[in-house]
């Protein structure tokens, strides 16, 4: 018996204490970010450069996906409200369904694939060949260099990015309704304006920038921690994208019971 | 040979383990000032783990590692990265920033610790050294259009941008051809020169320690067990350990 649960004891406890101290860790590593973040020297021009390589590469996907997005989700929801004699809300069902919930999360999502597995792969494979330890020994603080400008891109601009997704799944959504309901574009847009209000606008926002956040920080955290050689390369690029995704469904499902606790209130 | 004893690396009773793998149990050695030292060892013997900790990578268990009399442990970070100003570090892949150009990866260290240059000091202070090192037309290429000895020569241009009094060397003829090799080898012995630095070479190749090297050290289980000129460490081994290390490099005479 006694074997029996020093066996159970051995299997388990491995794993506790290495959850533990992988969430010991992954504190550690955003407190230093708040930590470096407002500490001189500012590495203004790789921000700058992060930004261009996060936000306007990105586009041309996040462009395709918005579009997509806005004719599909029209499309689909029209048997439902045509069932009921309410196909013209349709405007108003897919702003505050693009606005709320689905321009931040495809955004996200696309973006902890694009953005976030390059850069744990990126971090990871300077990682492996010492480039890290170079930037160390020449006195120069990677993490400021690599991790606070990587973050602070990705924070910066996937608002700016789900904004741009929000206006083109709404096109989207625009050229569907203009085909099979005739609704011009003015008449589209005043019921889009009409359904949605400043705090969906302002959530919508506010949870993009918790979503790049997360973006970065697991990217750079899986990048920075990832071990030796090319195989540690790869895991840390999946790792990323899976424990982004992860995360970032689950800030939604909390951002959606603070908004409603708000709205309500 | 040596134009003074002053020394500028003082390291006595150097443990490191990682986990239960003992790697160095009890080292002591010292660099004297102007001296080309070679640390010689097998693969895995703990040479790249002594230099790491030297910069302030790793951190020893147990010891004390004083560098132009600083001891390492007890600096906090501001006072490392002063010192490591001090210390250039050649690494064996190179470890060149593959997203930067020659420029850039020359310049990354400089902007960040020389303040008040303008760029056509910068600009003259690579070419320079760029020149130095034979590779002046490679200042606009990015690191993958560079060959491995190409990389290497880069990789120490770079460390030599900020004027290091210190250079360690790990690996600098891994992977590269016997020419090749004869030249990063020429290339140690000019810096030392040109550049008056004290040097520690880590390295396996009997060759590259016997071209480089004023002094050798041989890192035998976690301790140097023979020190002294390439004669003395070698050609007069009794220590089958230390024959057999020779023997194995295929330059007995």
């Amino acid at each position: 018996m006694a074997q029996v649960s020093n066996q159970k004891k051995s299997v388990i406890t491995p794993k506790v204490d290495k959850f533990f101290m992988g969430l010991a860790n992954a504190y550690a590593f955003v407190a230093r970010f708040f930590k470096e973040v407002f500490v001189p020297p500012y590495e203004f021009r790789e921000v700058i450069r992060q930004c261009y390589e996060i936000g306007y590469k990105s586009l041309p996907l996040i462009s395709l996906t918005g579009f997509i997005v806005g004719i599909v989700f029209t499309n689909q929801s029209r048997p439902s409200l045509s069932e009921f004699g309410a196909a013209s809300w349709l405007p108003a069902l897919i702003s505050i369904a693009v606005v709320r919930a689905m321009g931040p999360l495809v955004t996200a999502l696309i973006a902890a694939g694009k953005v976030g597995s390059s850069i744990g792969a990126e971090i990871g494979s300077m990682k492996v060949t010492e480039q890290i330890d170079a930037m160390e020994v020449s006195a120069t603080n990677p993490f400021k260099f690599l991790v606070v400008t990587r973050v602070l891109a990705t924070t910066f601009m996937l608002p700016i990015l789900v904004m741009y997704t929000d206006f083109l799944a709404l096109m989207g959504s625009f050229i569907n309704v203009n085909q099979n309901e005739l609704v011009s574009m003015p008449t589209f847009f005043v019921q889009v304006f009409e359904a949605i209000s400043f705090l969906d606008v302002f959530s919508s926002i506010l949870k993009s920038l918790v979503f790049g956040f997360t973006i970065g920080i697991v990217g750079c955290y899986k990048g920075y921690n990832s071990t030796k050689g090319t195989e540690g390369v790869g895991k840390a690029a999946n790792a990323s994208v899976v424990m982004s995704m992860f995360l970032i469904f689950i800030e939604e499902l909390l951002s959606l019971q603070i908004v409603n606790a708000i709205r309500n209130a | 040979m040596l134009d003074t004893k002053e020394k500028v690396v003082e390291i006595r009773g150097l443990y490191k383990s990682f986990g239960d793998l003992d790697v160095l149990m009890g080292v002591d050695l010292d660099l004297y000032k102007g001296e080309n030292l070679v640390v010689l060892g097998k693969s895995g013997s703990g040479k790249s783990v002594l230099i790491k900790i030297l910069a302030g990578l790793l951190q020893q268990d147990a010891g004390s590692l004083k560098v132009l009399g600083n001891e390492i442990i007890k600096l906090n970070y501001r006072e490392l990265n002063k010192l490591r100003l001090e210390i250039g570090f050649s690494f064996q892949n190179s470890a060149l920033y593959d997203s930067m150009t020659v420029r850039e990866n020359m310049e990354f260290p400089l902007v960040r610790n020389v303040k008040n240059l303008t760029k056509g000091e910068i600009t003259k202070r690579i070419e320079g050294l760029l020149d130095s090192v034979g590779l002046p037309q490679t200042i606009n290429q990015m690191p993958s259009e560079l060959s491995g000895g190409q990389k290497k020569r880069i990789g120490i241009a770079r460390t030599l941008i900020l004027e290091p009094q210190i250079m360690l060397y790990d690996e600098p003829t891994a992977g590269l051809d016997p020419i090749t090799c004869g030249d990063i080898n020429n290339l140690i012995n000019q810096v030392k020169e040109e550049f008056n630095t004290s040097s520690i070479v880590i390295t396996h190749d009997l060759t590259c320690a016997k071209s480089t090297g004023d002094r050798m050290a041989l890192l035998l289980e976690g301790k140097f067990d023979a020190v002294g000129s390439f004669e003395e460490v070698f050609e007069l081994a009794e220590d089958e350990r230390v024959k057999s290390f020779y023997d194995y490099n295929f330059i007995r005479k």
